[in-house]
């Protein structure tokens, strides 16, 4: 499998894998996508990345370790509830902020920033289990 | 909310929690005398109380509500009347002394910080049972003071028998916590309320509902294992391993009484039912010739007062059984007395532990001249406990026979049976509170002196208590003894109460016999010891051991079950949950006789077709597979015709996700495979290929066929129109699927990747697991097992 071909090829699939789950994340809310399929699509590029270069080219890529990734992901999660506080409203209802950006409406929102915590967290913990699945002695 | 008048009893429940968050950081500063700052804060919560008697005592009563999960009736609610305000002014009166006390007990113990934060959660906790009057709140109090009763017993964690009374007493108590979970809402079920205060004006309600029975049995079993009534008596003597602040505080004064305070609360709504008029007496006649009997075997100064504190219960619930008001006056008044008295002795005995080194009562003796204070405040203790003039145990007595005496019906048996408790207890108190101290000095192995003030001005000031309530006799009626009594029988009730009777009546010939037999018992104390002792040693088997042999089997068959199930075998794990989805997929069916029926495939075009035949293909593929790296990749074949079925069918959202899925799920499948040290090739034989191939057949029909179910259905347009409608006006999205979880259904989509990073922080541990080299060979064989 780990042809000299897959080899050249993979680093670049999976950057564009991973600029086209954010892509998937981000319009999720008015077409197909959204964090929960971005973060397997995200998954699948760290898969492929580490199939051709190995574990620790992964790991590297990643910085961090994926499960304090995917930890990060369920505190903004959980973040994206509170500002719903601040307004005295009920938890969790979203909160919203359209402005214009160079000529283009932008929506920034908490549902927005919830999904990206669901993003974090399906790439995070994926990953983790894919990639200590993958190597064998060391963790 | 004010600091003032009735609603401050909230700070007041509050404030115990309060300190014990405190406790270990001013102990930390202020070394023992930590005790003097932190009793401050039960004696405010007693002068807090003192002020609202008078008013309660004129028969006003209080319910104060806040809310808590108002979406399940449960509101933070108090309920303040005579019986609930006794209760609440002893456990934090004693408990001002018992901080102190503990102050000088456990001076210079590293851990004394800690002990007292967990005597002040005890503390809160059992006021928080007293003052509840919703159920549910009471329930969580009740079984908090279990919680913090097992910490304090198990104090001295590193030995042995304070570990197994800790496990002990929660196991017996938080047993019996559950059974009054289901008592409680039972009450609710049939009562139509949860509050105290409006299940007491049901009036005849509980009584003639048909639940009554189940109420009954299981509010017993509630407080008959928390008031250790027989035959759940056992676990209390073997608290007295606690540190003695504790057996003073928790296991005679306060905590032991959260049962009696129960069948007392309950008494005018479930009361005067031949059911509770004879299971109360009858039980708690037992437990109280039970608890003097196996008393007076004993040479623990502790165990003496233990199970007379055991006896003491029975006679209160005895008492609190018998359908007379005046036996409920007797029950008030004695344990009333009771918590003045036992509390002082205890610390009593404590002290004469701390300072002579030991509490047997065959090595004390002669320490009158060594500590005057505390034999002083013994013999005033225990006079009150033998039930003598001026002190209120007398006047509880006396109050007591007369109530035991004119019950009708079975008068005559309950005054005999109280008469032969309180001739042991009798016999008991004298021996506890004279043997240490008369007779000629024993070589003790400490040089015996008197503690300090911290340690003997508890239970000095808990016996002189005693004497001021007898000789004050109509107040204390007044202020206390009646307002409890009313609400104990749920009658106003106002009779006068006297020190000495004004004429001669049958209670005072039967006190007249109790002394005389008490002494004749005390001057034999060492004949009958032997007498109790030779006859329990024939006997040989105890509840207490009945305990140990009832763990000892759950742990056994704890043990086969988990072998059965947890057989370290994959295989049989797979094909035991694959089973049992399969009968669970079709016994609905079978049972209703609701088999679906074919729709919708002819309309199919043939494109579509084409996808199920693919799909199929896969799936013969899988099946063929010569080797597993085959299989697992044409399962793929199969996952992606779904996959593209769902994207023909209108739905990009699923179709998306199960294109990721099923890439992963090779991916990750293959990679299990490669750790797992498989053979390449199935090798199963055809006998386990036959039953799992029926296993998975069984469970696919079964899913298809449920699905098929539901289609058939009538759909029900409620939600989709509601969320076509809302989610771009109201959510600003037009993905319905993802409006839906990041927005309308948020909360269920935190819980999902909740679980999904737990279930990948398992995942890792699993695979960190490195066997050790010794089990190596162990572990090896069921993942071979499973491998074949």
């Amino acid at each position: 499998m780990n042809t000299v071909i897959f080899r050249t090829i993979a680093p670049y699939l999976s950057a564009l894998m991973m600029v086209f789950s954010i892509f998937v994340l981000l319009r999720g809310h008015n077409e197909p996508g959204g964090g929960f399929i971005g973060g397997l699509i995200a998954v699948s590029a760290f898969a492929i990345y580490g199939i051709a270069c190995g574990v620790a080219a992964v790991r590297r890529a990643m910085v961090v370790h994926p499960m304090s990734l995917a930890g990060i992901g369920l505190f903004i999660a959980v973040l994206s509830v509170l500002p719903s506080y601040l307004f005295a409203q009920a938890p969790m209802t979203s909160q919203w902020l359209i402005f214009d950006f160079l000529g283009s409406t932008m929506k920034l929102s908490t549902p927005l920033v919830f999904d990206i915590g669901v993003y974090l967290v399906v790439v995070g913990a994926i990953t983790s289990i894919a990639l200590s699945l993958e190597e064998r002695d060391v963790d | 909310m004010p600091f003032s008048g009735v609603e401050a009893t909230f700070w007041a429940m509050l404030a115990p929690f309060v300190a014990a968050a405190l406790a270990p950081v001013l102990t930390q500063k202020l070394k023992h005398n930590a005790a003097w700052v932190l009793a401050a804060v039960p004696a405010l919560i007693f002068v807090h109380l003192l002020s609202l008697v008078s008013s309660v005592a004129s028969g006003q009563t209080y319910a104060l509500g806040l809310e808590w999960v108002p979406s399940y009736g449960v509101t933070f609610s108090i309920y303040l009347d005579g019986l609930s305000t006794l209760f609440a002014l002893l456990i934090s009166g004693i408990g001002t002394f018992v901080v102190l006390y503990a102050g000088g007990y456990l001076k210079g113990h590293p851990k004394q910080g800690s002990f007292f934060s967990f005597l002040f959660l005890f503390m809160g906790a059992m006021l928080g049972v007293v003052l509840a009057n919703n159920l549910i709140t009471l329930f969580i109090f009740w079984e908090l003071t279990s919680i913090t009763s097992f910490l304090l017993i198990g104090f001295d964690h590193l030995r042995t028998a304070s570990r197994r009374a800790a496990i002990q007493a929660l196991v017996v108590t938080g047993a019996g916590g559950m059974a009054l979970l289901a008592g409680f809402i039972l009450i609710g079920i049939a009562g139509g309320s949860m509050e105290m205060n409006e299940v007491l004006a049901s009036g005849d309600v509980l009584r003639d509902s048909n639940l009554y029975g189940a109420i009954f049995v299981l509010i017993c079993l509630g407080a008959f294992t928390k008031s250790a009534q027989f035959p759940f008596h056992f676990w209390l003597p073997n608290a007295m391993e606690a540190p003695t602040p504790v057996s003073a505080y928790l296991h005679s004064a306060t905590m032991v009484k959260a049962g009696v305070y129960l069948l007392m609360r309950l008494n005018p709504v479930m009361g005067d039912t031949a059911l509770w008029t004879t299971i109360l007496p009858l039980f708690g006649g037992i437990t109280l010739l039970a608890g003097v009997i196996i008393g007076i075997r004993q040479t623990d100064l502790k165990l003496m007062l233990a199970y007379t504190t055991v006896a003491s219960l029975g006679l209160l619930v005895m008492l609190t059984g018998a359908p007379n008001t005046v036996a409920v006056k007797g029950a008030v008044i004695y344990l009333l007395a009771h918590s003045l008295f036992k509390g002082s002795l205890f610390m009593m005995a404590g002290t004469i532990d701390h300072e002579a080194g030991t509490r047997d009562i065959t090595k004390l003796g002669g320490l009158r001249n060594a500590m005057p204070i505390t034999f002083a405040a013994a013999v005033l203790a225990a006079l009150s406990m033998a039930g003598l003039p001026p002190f209120i145990g007398f006047v509880a007595k006396e109050v007591l026979y007369d109530g035991a005496w004119n019950t009708i019906g079975s008068g005559f048996v309950i005054a005999l049976v109280a008469l032969c408790g309180n001739v042991l207890m009798f016999a008991l108190a004298m021996a506890v509170a004279l043997k240490p101290f008369l007779g000629e000095k024993v070589e003790t192995p400490k040089h015996a002196h008197e503690g300090p003030i911290l340690l003997w001005a508890g239970p000095i000031t808990l016996a002189l208590s005693g004497l001021a309530l007898g000789l004050l006799a109509g107040y204390a009626g007044y202020l206390f003894v009646n307002p409890m009594v009313s609400a104990v029988s749920g009658l106003a009730y106002g009779k006068e109460l006297y020190l000495l009777p004004h004429h001669l009546n049958m209670a005072l010939a039967m006190s007249v016999i109790t002394i005389a037999l008490g002494v004749f018992a005390f001057l034999r104390i060492d004949y009958l010891r032997g007498l109790v002792d030779r006859i329990l040693t024939t006997i040989g088997w105890g509840p207490d051991k009945g305990f140990d042999q009832l763990i000892t089997l759950v742990v056994r068959f704890s043990d086969r079950f988990t072998r059965l199930v947890q057989g370290g075998s994959m295989v049989t794990y797979m094909r035991l949950s694959f089973a049992s989805v399969a009968v669970m997929l079709f016994v609905p069916m079978m049972v209703t006789g609701n088999w679906p029926t074919m729709v919708g495939f002819e309309n199919l075009a043939y494109f579509e077709w084409a996808f199920v035949v693919l799909a199929v293909i896969g799936l013969y593929a899988v099946i063929t597979a010569k080797n597993r790296v085959t299989g697992i990749v044409s399962l793929g074949i199969t996952g992606f015709s779904v996959a593209v079925i769902y994207t023909l069918f209108g739905a990009p959202d699923l179709s998306l996700t199960q294109f990721m899925v099923e890439t992963l799920s090779v991916v990750i499948l293959a990679l299990v495979m490669t750790r797992l040290d498989l053979k390449p090739k199935d090798v199963r034989s055809k006998e386990d290929r036959v039953t799992d191939g029926v296993i998975a057949g069984g469970v696919g029909l079964g899913v298809a066929m449920l699905l098929m179910t539901i289609v058939r259905l009538p759909f029900d347009s409620t939600l989709p129109q509601f969320f076509t409608e809302y989610s771009y006006s109201i959510a600003h999205g037009r993905n319905l699927v993802n409006v839906i979880l990041v927005d309308f259904r948020g909360f269920d989509t935190i819980g999902e990747i909740a679980v999904v990073m737990v279930a990948g922080l398992s995942v890792l541990a699993l695979i960190r697991v490195r066997p050790k080299k010794s089990q190596s060979e162990k572990l090896v064989e069921p993942v071979k097992e499973a491998a074949e």
